[in-house]
This record gives C-alpha cells, structure tokens and sequence, in this order.
C-alpha cells in the first residue's frame, strides 16, 4: 500500500505532546444554561408538559442475531422437534415448565415466575412474508415496517417520533440505551437519541467549545439549509443530553442491577421510568443470538444475562408501583432453522416468537398455537402473525398513536392488552 | 462568502472529488475552475490498477474450494477459516480503497467508484467477487453507463446478491430483474410488475462461476417468447438490458440521481432535464455528463456550494487530505465508518445509502464533531459500533481493537500521527491576524459570522505552530465542517 508522504514516520510530532489536555478543555457547564442556548425557534417549544407518571412505557428488548425460538418457548411434547435436532433439543425435565406442552429455556427462571403471576404473555409464529435471511435486511425489515420488497430509511419508532415531536425542542420520547441510533428510531422529520449511558452524553454534550459554536451561532430562521438543520440537531443533542442526565438523577433507583451491560441499561431504563422525562419509548439490543456454532452456551449465556436483568427490572417496577404502566416485548430478526446442522448449531430461519411482559396485559400466557412442525417451508416455520400487527397493536392499544399513519397500512389489532 | 475562485475550485474539488489536499493550498485560488476542471479530468485518464489484497494463501485456499478433489478433503474448520479470512480481506480492500480516496491524484475517478458503489450496492462475503465489482466499477466510472451496467449485470457478485443463480426456467427469480429496473436504471414506477416478470425470464440462466466468471447456463434459460415493454420476442438478458437503455427514463433517472449526488439534495427539473437528453443522446457519455455538470455556471452557484452533508466516508477522507496521518491501527478507521453509519462495501441494502439528512442524528453528529479530537489525541474513542452478525458469525466483537487508554472499558486512542510540518508551512506568509480566517476559508464552504468566536480559548496560542494546528482542529469540529 503506498504512502503519500515518505517522511511521515520520521516527522516532527511535537503535536503529541499534549497541548490542552481533555479535562482542561472540558468544563462542565450548569445545568441551567442548557435551554438559553437553544435556537430561538426551537425556545417556544422548551415547555411542553411533560408525561405524567402513570402513563403508559414500552421497553423494546431486541435480541440481535437470530434468537433460536425453538429453544426459547420449547414444544416438549413435539416428537418432531426431538426427532430434528437429536443433540440441540432440551429434555422436558430440565426445562421452566409452563404447561404440558410448553416449557421454557432452563435459564429463564424468571421468565416462568412473570408467566405464574400473569405478567408474560407468548405470541408464537411472528414473522412476515417473503423472510429475507440476511440479518442486516430482516433486521431493516422489522425496524422500517415496510414489505420485504421495498425499502424504507426510516423505522417504525421514529415516524411515531415524528408524531409526538412536531415542532418540540428535544425529540426525548423515544431513546435507545446504545451509543449508535438504530433504524427503527429515525423519523422523518425527527432521530431519537442514542444514550449508552447519561452521564458520558452529558459530559460530551457539555465540551464547552460545543457549547460555544451553539452560543455563537445566530440562526436567521433558515431551518431548510443543511447548515441550520445541523445547529438544530445539534441543539437538540445538548438540550436533551442536559435533560436526560438531570432525570436520570431524579429518581435514581437503589435497585441491584447485575452487572452486564443489559443490566446496567435496564437499571438506566428504570431510573428514567421513575423521573418525569417524557419518554415513551426504550429500546435497548442484547446479542449476538447467532448461534451457528455451539448453541446450547451461548444462549444459555445470554439466556442467563437476559433472565436476571429483566427479573431486577421487573421486581423494581412492581417495587414503585408501575409494572402496570410498563410494557416490555422481545424481538428477533429471524428464528432459526427447525433441524439443527452439524456444528451443534442451527441456522437462518423465519417466524420466531415473542415474549410481552407487563402488569396490565389483557391476554396473558400462551396466546396462539405452539409452530407446527408438520407444516415447514422448506424446513422453517410458516408466520402465522405478522409482526406489525404487533406494532400497530401496541401503538394503538398502549402509546394512543395513529397506527395506521405510523405503519402506512392498516394492520389487524391484536388482543392482549 | 464572495464566490470567488478559490470558493468555486475548492466546491469543484469537493464534490468532484474527496476535498482540497494539503498540496493544492496556495495553488487553489490561482486557476479558474475550467482551468482547475482540466487538470483533474486529465488526472483520472489512466486505467486504474486492478486492487488485490488476497495474499497467496488465501487465494490457495479458495483455489481449494474449486477443486472437487480438494474440496472433499475440506472440514468445516477448513471453511470456517476460509471465511474468516475472507471477511478480513474484505476490511483490507475497504481500508485500500479508502486510502485510495485520500492519497490517488485520481480524485474525479474515485468520486465517481464511489457513487457507482452506492448506485450499484451490492453486499459479499467473497473477497474475489468484491475486488472483481470494484474493478468493473473504478474502470468505467467515466466511459459509458451501458457497459457499466452489462458489466455490473454480469458480475457475480451482484448476481449473486441479487440471487440469480436461482433464476431457473419454470422457477423464475424476480429479485435480479426487478432490482435492475427499480434501482440501477428506471425507476419505481416506470415498469409493470408484467415487465418484471418477463425480464427474470429473460435473465434466467445468467450466473457465475466461483473464479468470478460470468457463465450462461443454456440449460436454465427460458426460450420462449417474452413480451418486455410491449414488445415480443425471444429476448435474452441483453436485449432487456439494450431495451432498458433505449429507454430515456434511464437517462432521466440516473441524471437526477447524479444531480443529486454531486450537485443538490434539491434537484432542479429544468436543469437535469437538459443533462439527461444529452446524456442519452451521447450514449450514455458519463464524462461528458460530469463535464456538462462542472463547467456549467449554475453549478458554482451560491446555492450548491456549501450544500451537501458530507457522508462519512467524504468526511474521513477529507481530513485526511488535508491533514495527512497515519495511523498505529487501520481499525479505527473501520470503527469510525461503522459508527457514522457508511461502510465501504457494505451499503445497508441494494438501494444503497439513502444521503443527505440521514447521515446525522444526535449521535453521529457528535462523533463527527469529535474526530478531529479523536485524530489529535483531545479526546479517545469510547463508543462501541454495533454488532453485525453478518459479518461476524456471533462472535461478540470481529477480533479488532485500537489502543486501550489506561484501564478504562471501551476507550482507546486512535494514536494517528499527523503529519504537520507541510500543512504549516502552507500558512507561512500569512500574518498572525489573518490565521483564522485564512485556514477558514480553507477549510469551510459554508462561512456562518460568528464561529471566530467559539474557537476563543479553545485554541493553544502559545506558538504560532499550536495556534495553526488548533485553529485547524477546531474548525474542523464544527457543524460547517460537515458540509461541501
């Protein structure tokens, strides 16, 4: 590979030597500096009410990379499963028992418990038509909401965004606990933000020479030029980076959280529930579920991590008193194959099921019929539910939103809450 | 800002290329853009060299997989292997040709790969069929887009993306036929489901071979008589592509697109009209398209300049033209591109990145603003990209790391080393008072009154050399800095 420039090694790198250390050059600014920083058409939209407490939360939990749904929400009585993957299948007595038929994964315990208070609910079966068996696509697929065949920059919390946010100083009503924006937050008109942890967002939206640009910028109403649409974001960012940390700290909960990094988002996730922020929203990923290799280990792992964050999370909302006020609900880009393949593993497959946790679900427990195994497509399951009308349920049902603007299409409500 | 030459000829240098090099500062407001045109066009006549990053015994091993004597003998750790090595060998070629955006005198070539490789987007694991795509399209960026889009429509690794070795006589696969019309040359809604249908049929037989190789299964495709665009016929897969070119929606559509990339988000109807009706009476002439474009005065007009959001790739390469560097760890560079939202060879779909606004959200706009800090040392990066289990397999990260800072998680200095005392020496003449706004003009194509005074102590005045590299740094972390 060549080079520009020969010298490059031998150079003068006085430049290394720190000129202005970071900590210097950070100051942290106070909080209440953060709104008169906003553009000044952004200022009349600074006091929106906020969402009162008891109103309605959705916690998407996205299980990246293919979760293996058979293995999940298993058919112990299914001779077919049994006969399909004859080193993968797990016995009927080393499984959480829910009825007869249906057992869970061993490590999630917890999971069981929610379904014995009737707090869980299962829908078997989730997919759409024409699966596509990239990740990267079937993940666009269920993040944008559109066909198989078309293809959509924007996802399906972000156009709920756009709906909630016309206009508003800080898109905050959906934030995902990760330090990159997923597609199914961006909008048309609005992003929602990215915050792994609030604290850092804060500390980077606080570098004073961000916060100088923004002071200094004297926007002449022109929000159609890029120019302004980037000071906007950018005002937005440090707006939201000041609130969110500021709530954060409102009602931090005293809760154990264990240790993971889902455990530490949930635990994120639960001090902003108690605040007065006005998200609605959360959305946080756990991966990677693509088990082509050595499965049983590796969900059993992120089983394990799975099993104890949501249990910490779903005893603190039952704690405060808003397990009601709370939906969580799983999802995968795919399933996986019913046979297993040589490696201990299974591959790419299609309709997968779906895990709905909260105190005020409608229909709980097992809500349709376990996949049939009688019944492939070329060895993977046939959906039976699409997945937006699991999305158009819940926008309708619990957020109070326009599904069918938010989806471009009119999908069937479902009933479980 | 006066559009003044130094303005035009650095607009032109960013849009028909990767931005303003270190090597042209000084020399960029002595020319008049036509002038400036000329040198560039003339820069990118060469045939590019063929890009090949497999080493030997990768390409022994693949050799293996083509063998049926040697292929029997292969495990599955044997392939696994194979793959793994192929997926590096795909981040080599990305950091190649990113490099290649930077370094090569041949900016205009470049320029235009790099829209054809989102114009014809297409997505592998295969090494071979990678470097192969590249090359098809590094070497007619500029001829004629008819055989860019026979020689694309040939190449294994869009048929095999787009599943046409599926494409069978009585079990037709539409996914290649529809993608061609829909993405590369008509148009949504410029076709019949009916023209689809009968354009797989045509296209059926038409897939490759594992050296890459296109191959026509004469037993797979479909002879009899289709009926494409109103016409029938025993059409094969290049007489749709012919009729597709004969076609001016197909002039009509690329133009704009091309507007679009290189001009204005907006496009202007009157303006890309006229381009396209000469753009299809040249025979898809994409030279003569692009000169049309930036010799034209609207072209330099206030409103295009300073207009386009950077895309990440853009913004990467740009810096690094301007301030050259190497860095301890080519990885960081694929960090950056995973975390801004815009990988080398792999477009998010086959419809490519969408551009524009969707480059930025609060999260990647604060990271473009960091990486002039983060190339600096003022700051480290501690973000995490996300995983991407197609590439890697369910592993929880794809093996590569910077270089940690101290003992905290995630956080690692991208420890480039820059090279300044050429970029320094540019500024010698210019008086102290004059630094600021003479590295702004520079570096910003969009002048907002005002940013002088955020740089205010951010900058080191202790020497002139600090005050030179700070003032550049900060600039370059600002919104204007994310537009060309």
């Amino acid at each position: 590979m060549k080079n520009r420039k020969s010298n490059l090694s031998g150079s003068n790198l006085s430049f290394r030597s720190p000129i202005i250390k970071r900590k210097e050059f950070i100051q942290i600014g106070s909080l209440a500096t953060a709104s008169m920083m906003l553009p000044k058409f952004l200022k009349a939209f600074e006091s929106k009410a906020l969402v009162p407490g008891g109103n309605k939360v959705v916690v998407v939990l996205q299980l990246s990379g293919g979760n293996d749904g058979l293995n999940t929400v298993i058919p112990v009585r299914n001779d077919i499963y049994y006969r399909l993957r004859p080193s993968l299948s797990i016995r009927k007595g080393q499984t959480a028992q829910l009825t007869d038929e249906v057992s869970l994964h061993p490590s999630l315990a917890a999971f069981k418990a929610l379904y014995d208070e009737g707090n869980l609910a299962i829908l078997n079966n989730v997919g759409y038509p024409n699966p596509d068996r990239s990740h990267f696509r079937s993940m666009d697929i269920w993040h944008s909401a559109s066909q198989s065949s078309e293809y959509w920059n924007t996802g399906w919390i972000g156009r709920y965004l756009d709906a909630q946010c016309n206009g508003c100083a800080r898109p905050t009503q959906a934030l995902e606990i990760d330090d990159v924006l997923s597609l199914a937050l961006k909008g048309e008109q609005n992003n929602a933000i990215a915050v792994q942890n609030p604290q850092r967002l804060y500390g980077t939206a606080n570098e004073k020479y961000f916060k100088d640009i923004l002071k200094n910028h004297h926007d002449e109403h022109h929000d159609e030029q890029p120019v302004e649409y980037l000071y906007k974001t950018m005002a937005q960012t440090l707006s939201s980076a000041d609130y969110i940390f500021k709530e954060s700290r409102l009602h931090p909960t005293g809760a154990t959280y264990p240790n993971t990094e889902l455990g530490a988002g949930l635990k994120t996730i639960a001090s902003l529930i108690f605040s007065d922020i006005n998200t609605k929203v959360y959305y946080i990923s756990l991966g990677s579920f693509d088990t082509h290799v050595g499965q049983d280990n590796q969900q059993s792992r992120l089983f394990t991590q799975m099993n104890d964050a949501v249990k910490a999370f779903t005893d603190d909302l039952k704690k405060n008193g808003r397990m009601d006020d709370v939906l969580l609900f799983t999802f995968s880009e795919f399933g996986r194959r019913v046979a297993q393949n040589a490696s201990n593993g299974t591959d790419h497959g299609t309709a997968n099921n779906m895990f709905l946790i909260s105190g005020g679900l409608k229909k709980k427990g097992v809500l349709n019929a376990m996949p049939d195994l009688s019944d492939l497509n070329e060895g993977d399951l046939k959906y039976k539910i699409d997945f937006k009308d699991v999305y158009a349920t819940i926008l309708n049902k619990w957020l109070s939103a326009d599904a069918k603007k938010i989806l471009g299409a009119k999908y069937s409500m479902l009933d479980f809450i | 800002m006066p559009v003044t030459n130094q303005v035009k000829n650095q607009h032109l240098l960013w849009r028909a290329g990767f931005g303003p090099a270190v090597e042209q500062l000084g020399e960029i407001s002595k020319y008049t853009p036509a002038q400036y045109y000329k040198a560039i066009v003339k820069a990118s006549d060469k045939r590019p060299k063929y890009i090949n990053v497999a080493g030997e015994d990768l390409v022994n091993m693949y050799e293996g997989l083509m063998d049926a004597g040697r292929r029997a003998k292969l495990t599955a750790d044997d392939r696994r292997e194979l793959g793994r090595r192929q997926r590096e060998a795909v981040r080599d070629l990305n950091i190649y040709w990113l490099k290649e955006m930077v370094a090569s005198p041949a900016q205009l070539r470049e320029k235009m790969a790099f829209f054809w490789h989102g114009h014809f987007a297409s997505r592998n694991q295969n090494i071979f069929y990678n470097q192969l795509l590249l090359q098809v399209i590094r070497e007619n960026a500029l001829s004629d887009f008819g055989t860019l889009l026979k020689e694309v429509s040939r190449s294994a690794s869009m048929l095999y993306f787009l599943n046409n070795q599926q494409n069978r006589k009585g079990r037709p696969n539409e996914n290649f036929a529809r993608e061609v019309m829909e993405l590369f040359t008509l148009g949504r809604g410029n076709y019949t489901e009916n023209d689809i249908k009968e354009a797989a049929r045509a296209f059926t037989g038409w897939t490759a071979n594992a050296r890459g190789e296109f191959v026509f299964r004469k037993n797979f495709h479909d002879e009899d008589d289709k009926t494409f665009f109103g016409k029938k016929g025993n059409f094969d897969g290049d007489d749709i592509l012919k009729m597709i070119l004969k076609n001016k929606q197909t002039a009509k559509y690329i133009t704009q697109k091309i507007y679009r990339f290189f001009v204005n988000d907006n496009v202007d109807e009157k303006i890309t009209a006229d381009l396209a009706e000469r753009f299809y009476k040249s025979d898809y002439d994409i030279s003569r398209l692009m000169e049309g474009i930036f010799t034209s005065d609207w072209f330099y007009s206030e409103k295009n300049i300073g207009a386009k959001i950077k895309s990440p790739i853009e913004l990467l390469a740009g810096i690094q033209r301007m301030v050259p560097m190497k860095l301890d760890n080519d990885n960081a560079l694929m960090q950056l591109q995973k975390l801004l939202g815009q990988q080398l060879l792999y477009p998010p779909n086959v419809a490519g990145w969408p551009g524009g606004k969707s480059w930025i959200d609060s999260s990647s706009l604060m990271t473009r603003m960091r990486i002039p800090q983060m190339f600096t040392d003022r700051d480290e990066l501690n973000l995490t990209p996300k995983q991407d289990d197609d590439q890697m397999m369910g592993r929880k990260n794809d093996g590569t790391a910077s270089v940690p800072v101290g003992k905290k998680k995630n956080a690692y200095a991208i420890n480039a080393k820059i090279e300044w005392p050429q970029y320094i020496s540019k500024y010698e003449g210019v008086k102290r008072d004059d630094l600021i706004s003479s590295i702004k003009q520079n570096l910003l194509q969009v002048n907002t009154p005002g940013l002088e005074n955020a740089l205010g102590k951010t900058v080191d005045a202790s020497s002139r050399e600090a005050y030179i590299k700070t003032v550049t740094v900060q600039l370059m972390s600002t919104p204007e800095y994310q537009l060309c």
